[in-house]
């Protein structure tokens, strides 16, 4: 039998078989298509939702918890106005099942419309992550005057670095899931051209991850600067890592204060650190940067992605509102040892990490420090948070120093409703 | 990548040139052939499964590849791909398959008689004998590209398939997802089990999505044929044994392939082939014949000896640890197989694998009397 008519028998629809022989034709991939690979119009209606809906029953994450059979039918077939899909939005959620610990997202935003265009999933996922905020109710607040905060100096015998961290996404670009090439580098161009303007302490220089030198690699990495390309499942699985290392790369002021990361997991995150407890002007420092950037932006027609409702739109769930993560490195020796520590910092809003960020161990007795909460709660709420936090859990070890008991402080409020 | 068809219009908004890939890093076949002209010419184009052309790259762009090692750095989401994106394929496929033309037309002959030997390899050398393959599914999108939905479709058609077989090939179906650790480690004790890619050059491609989600291994009673599905290619068929009769091998994997077509023919579908490619897989490399038969053998001195690799590369053959690709020798044991895919009928490919170690093993024993092999190193084939 002849290849293409051998085709034609195997296919399975007999009409598109009949019409394609009395078109007098066999040639061209189109004619084919019941024999080909489904176009995406059929594909759609050939499997309904149900047979797509990912299977969930190992899973522990929050988009596990919220995607029902209901839900994914509702929106499988819907787009985003940059066409992005659920099932893309879904995919980190559905190859990485979580631990039965730890409860992950198990969801990004490809763009900011995201959070609108696939709400009935993601409203039920920010509540879920964020203590129950509802975004179709509640406001977020958002107060970047560092003015504000008191008591933000630490007794440097304990803390050794403080530190705050955000993200920002300029609105009107993909985010890192799906961006392509050219609006990823559109992003650290206009990211990159409002950095060039910064002065006085805050003068700088950019990095372009693909283009430095040995040795400005080998700098960067000695001040802990330097990230690298993700190797965890969780950003892998959500194609933020595709076309490394390109449009990627850090900038930081000369004096090591101030550092952006560009395409990263997000457009941009900011940092703002320095050694000892100065959390007061670390914070003046990052507040002022923010406005200086975003200032920036704004004179050549850019702004960052941001709602009442949301706060500051980023790629991960987790990150909405303020995206603010204010530590220290604190040694606290004694107070780690005691049965109550977990306690303490759960009533504080508080969370420990190791001094390797997320995910890692302490060394010694040395813990990174910091909130819990990031959206329902303004940026200086947070850091007053942490500081005030910090200063109780430094009483407590003066305290245990001196052999005296410590009590365990009441649990904080929650946003107001 | 599943990225929806229509946001390949959106990227057209930006100049081919900011879309353009950094390639200038880069040592793979994808990279050699994607010219920023081509890339313009191609980028506006998909298939009808919605498959475009930075789909087809990521994999190549995301893996620079390696200075010594070439790799493909491009895959095929449907089998219309090859179609679409010859400009791109053909001259990829012509760099890796030995100057294979589009124009050229490729041989398939899986009838086992046509092997000449293959049942007297020195069992105390050749420690076992393999051939596998690939298969695709016409009508469904490959790993790359397709949707929960498809995959699950390819396990089920393959799974009732897979049941109708009889006789030394009858067997049973183990779902990833669904087995018993008991029959996990028995899997993994006869090595068969498969996992979860980890290599970047498949994590890059999208094949990895929703693992272990319709996925599976079948295998026959006798544990001598064995069916992957829905790994790196719908489906991997594999024939073997320990041993060195690679011709009842060979045997047994014609056999098993012909009944397999005919089953899935039953019922409605035909597996992905062309005159030009013969069996469509994701893999350029594995187009053609998709067929790697090897053996594990014993070969301490030769593999010592200076025209080792020469002697490999005339008789078209190529050396991997016994831990399969990208992995080394343990204890002078070799896994060696042909070096070509496309071009070669299944019968022609298996002759030289069978005809080229037979010839190694009769270099091995004369290494070991301490004989000089020179009138024994071949011509190039």
């Amino acid at each position: 039998m002849s290849n293409s008519f051998r085709r034609l028998v195997s296919g399975r629809n007999t009409m598109a078989l009949l019409a394609s022989l009395g078109a007098g034709t066999m040639a061209g991939g189109l004619l084919l298509h019941d024999n080909s690979s489904l176009a995406a119009e059929t594909k759609t209606k050939l499997y309904p939702p149900s047979a797509d809906f990912p299977d969930l029953r190992k899973h522990n994450n929050c988009m596990a918890s919220a995607l029902t059979p209901a839900v994914y039918a509702k929106l499988r077939d819907k787009l985003t106005p940059n066409n992005w899909t659920l099932d893309q939005c879904i995919q980190t959620g559905v190859d990485n099942p979580g631990h039965p610990f730890i409860k992950t997202v198990g969801c990004v935003a490809g763009d900011e419309e995201s959070y609108e265009v696939f709400a009935e999933l993601f409203d039920p996922v920010i509540k879920d992550r964020h203590n129950g905020y509802n975004p179709r109710t509640m406001t977020h607040p958002t107060d970047l005057d560092a003015s504000k905060i008191t008591n933000g100096v630490f007794d440097d015998n304990y803390v050794l670095s403080s530190r705050v961290r955000t993200g920002r996404s300029i609105r009107g670009l993909s985010l890192p899931p799906a961006c392509s090439r050219a609006e990823r580098r559109e992003v650290e161009r206009v990211v990159v051209t409002a950095l060039a303007g910064l002065k006085g302490e805050l003068t700088g220089r950019y990095y372009s991850l693909g283009d430095m030198t040995e040795k400005e690699q080998q700098q960067l990495i000695d001040d802990h600067f330097l990230f690298d390309k993700p190797v965890s499942p969780l950003l892998t699985c959500a194609f933020m890592a595709r076309d490394w290392p390109d449009a990627r790369g850090i900038w930081h002021n000369n004096e090591k204060t101030f550092l952006i990361w560009v395409n990263e997991e997000d457009h941009t995150r900011v940092i703002s650190m320095e050694k000892g407890g100065n959390m007061k002007r670390v914070f003046e420092r990052f507040c002022s940067g923010l406005k200086q950037v975003e200032h920036l932006i704004q004179e050549r027609g850019w702004e960052f992605m941001w709602n009442e409702r949301l706060g500051y739109i980023l790629t991960c769930p987790s990150n909405l509102g303020t995206g603010l993560r204010a530590g220290v490195h604190v040694r606290l020796p004694k107070l780690s040892k005691d049965p109550r520590f977990s306690k303490i910092l759960d009533n504080l809003r508080l969370q420990k990490r190791g001094t390797g960020g997320v995910d890692t161990a302490a060394t010694g007795d040395t813990f990174d420090i910091s909130n819990l909460d990031r959206l329902g709660k303004s940026e200086v709420e947070l850091v007053q948070l942490v500081v005030d936090g910090v200063n109780y859990l430094i009483e407590c070890e003066k305290k245990l120093e001196k052999g005296q008991d410590i009590k365990v402080p009441a649990p904080l409020v929650q946003f107001k409703k | 990548m599943p990225f929806g068809n229509t946001h390949n219009q959106l990227k057209l908004k930006f100049s081919s040139e900011q879309e353009y890939p950094d390639l200038s890093k880069h040592n793979n076949h994808m990279a050699k052939v994607l010219t920023p002209d081509l890339y313009e010419q191609l980028r506006s184009k998909q298939t009808p499964s919605g498959f475009t052309l930075d789909d087809v790259i990521q994999t190549g762009v995301d893996n620079p590849g390696h200075p010594f090692i070439m790799t493909v750095g491009c895959v095929a989401g449907d089998e219309e791909t090859y179609e679409v994106f010859k400009d791109l394929l053909d001259p990829v496929i012509q760099d890796r398959h030995g100057g294979y033309k589009p124009t050229d037309k490729h041989k398939t002959d899986l009838n086992s008689a046509n092997l000449k030997g293959g049942d007297d390899l020195d069992p105390n050398y050749v420690l076992s004998s393999r051939v596998r393959t690939g298969r695709s599914i016409r009508g469904f999108c490959l790993p790359p590209h397709c949707s929960r939905g498809e995959r699950r479709a390819v396990e089920n058609l393959s799974i009732e398939a897979l049941d109708a077989l009889t006789g030394d090939l009858k067997g049973k179906y183990y779902a990833l997802k669904n087995m018993t650790d008991a029959e996990q480690q028995q899997l993994i004790d006869d090595h068969f089990l498969f996992d979860k890619p980890v290599s970047p050059l498949l994590l890059a491609s999208g094949m990895a999505r929703d693992w272990p989600d319709a996925r599976g291994i079948w295998h026959n009673d006798n544990k001598t044929f064995l069916v992957w599905v829905n790994e790196e290619d719908h489906l991997r068929v594999i024939s073997m044994q320990k041993g060195g009769n690679m011709k009842e091998v060979f045997t047994r994997f014609c056999t098993g392939l012909t009944k397999i077509e005919s089953l899935f023919k039953e019922r409605g579908h035909a597996f992905m082939w062309n005159e030009h490619l013969g069996y469509v897989l994701t893999c350029p490399s594995n187009l053609g014949t998709g067929l790697r038969a090897g053996v594990h053998v014993k070969l301490p001195n030769m593999s010592k000896h200076a025209k080792f690799e020469e002697v490999l590369k005339r008789l078209r053959l190529q050396k991997r640890g016994t831990g399969g690709v990208d992995t080394a020798a343990v204890g002078g044991v070799f896994d060696i197989s042909n070096a070509d895919r496309l071009g070669f009928s299944e019968v022609e490919l298996v002759q030289m694998v069978v005809d080229g170690v037979k010839l190694l093993v009769e270099m091995e024993k004369k290494l070991e009397k301490g004989q000089s092999i020179e009138d024994l190193v071949p011509a190039q084939k």
